[in-house]
């Protein structure tokens, strides 16, 4: 059944538009060099960093549209008639908006790489600390999504909850694509499960507030 | 046995009492009309009986696995519409039943279709049929003739009764009168 539901996240996903926060990250990136100057050296070092402003900036593109439609559309209502718990409504739709988000940002992130005209170790580092930091990202995406749904402005509002909560994650993120590499990248891995695990329960609770 | 129990139930919907020590039994093969004016309840009623709602006093029990057809779709718009009531039927282990339950509401030829291409009347019958195939004992249906043609209750009518037949019960909301014999519950204000 979760594996329905997943697959409906990941099938709308892909019907939406799943390219449209990776054309905005790339904008993002090609921005940098625009902002900073085509200093090599400096880019190289700042690089890392501005491929995760990037990426943020990207993840709040989808929010509006993860839980919302099927709040206001009855979809959560019937799962709760049919007795799925909105914690598994919740983790179905992280797994799903990661499988549709994560794996394109990478895939972007080569492209974006080359516009801040990383070298090739900069740019393996950089695929590893956005792989381990976009399910957190997606995690808190959802999170963020559940607790704005059926509220007015709900896109600004989404905004400003996620981007402060995920500022521990682009620290570690950032200084782990950055030069030193290892235990930067395990505190991301860290605090990435964190926000997996602890997602689920914040937005399932918060579909259920929601719902009168 | 019986398929709902309201007892002693009240209900406030933000901070006003929409009614109170309300009781209510259906059982086997039963069809209750909730009547009353705009306002009254009528939606709240079927939530509160859906569990969706949880009543300001009172208990509420069930006695068999419900469906509620309510004024959202819930119905996926760039989907067909046979692969999106699939996904409920899927669930309720009822995919074998869609194919007649399109039928009986007239929908069969439109199953090709993407939702958000039908009208306005066979998305109404599209909610129905979610309910109708889902196997549900228990069917809630919240103003079902909206946006009805006479086709489509007649085959509301004829698929209700077989429900009924088959020992299922209905409790609907309405403030038209529906097709058959149905019991009366007034909501006043």
């Amino acid at each position: 059944m979760i594996g329905a539901l997943i697959t409906r996240e990941v099938r709308r996903a892909l019907g939406g538009a799943a390219w449209l926060p990776l054309i905005f990250f790339l904008i993002v990136a090609a921005l940098v060099p625009f902002a900073v100057g085509p200093d090599a050296r400096l880019l190289g070092r700042i690089g890392g960093g501005a491929l995760w402003i990037a990426a943020l900036t990207a993840a709040l593109l989808p929010i509006e549209r993860l839980v919302e439609p099927d709040r206001a559309d009855g979809v959560l209502d019937q799962l709760a008639l049919r007795g799925v718990a909105d914690e598994t409504i919740a983790a179905a739709k992280i797994a799903g908006h990661w499988l549709a988000f994560g794996p394109l940002l990478l895939l972007a992130a080569l492209p974006g790489s080359l516009l801040l005209g990383l070298d090739a170790a900069a740019l393996g580092r950089a695929l590893a600390s956005l792989a381990i930091g976009t399910p957190g990202l997606a995690a808190l995406a959802v999170a963020v999504a559940a607790l704005t749904a059926g509220l007015p402005r709900a896109g600004a509002l989404a905004g400003l909850l996620l981007l402060p909560l995920a500022v521990p994650l682009l620290i570690f993120g950032a200084a782990g694509s950055g030069g030193d590499g290892g235990s930067a990248l395990m505190l991301e891995g860290a605090m990435s499960l964190l926000l997996v695990a602890g997602a689920p329960f914040v937005a399932g609770a918060a579909i259920r507030a929601a719902r009168t | 046995m019986s398929l709902l129990a309201f007892e002693q139930v009240g209900c406030v919907r933000g901070g006003r009492l929409l009614f109170e020590g309300l009781d209510l039994v259906l059982q086997q093969g039963e069809a209750m009309q909730v009547i009353g004016p705009n306002g009254s309840g009528k939606s709240s009623l079927l939530r509160l009986a859906a569990g969706l709602l949880t009543p300001s006093a009172g208990r509420i029990d069930h006695g068999a696995t419900l469906a509620l057809a309510d004024e959202a779709l819930a119905l996926d718009r760039e989907r067909t519409l046979r692969d999106a009531l699939d996904l409920w039927a899927r669930m309720d282990g009822g995919e074998a039943r869609l194919a007649e339950t399109l039928e009986a509401f007239g929908l069969a030829r439109l199953a090709a279709v993407p939702v958000r291409l039908l009208s306005t009347g066979q998305l109404r019958r599209a909610r129905l049929a979610r309910v109708a195939a889902s196997g549900a004992a228990l069917w809630l249906l919240d103003e079902p003739l909206n946006g009805l043609d006479a086709d489509g209750s007649g085959r509301l009518e004829a698929v209700v009764a077989a429900h009924r037949a088959a020992g299922g019960a209905v409790l609907a909301a309405s403030h038209v009168p529906l097709g058959g014999r149905w019991r009366e519950l007034v909501l006043a204000r």
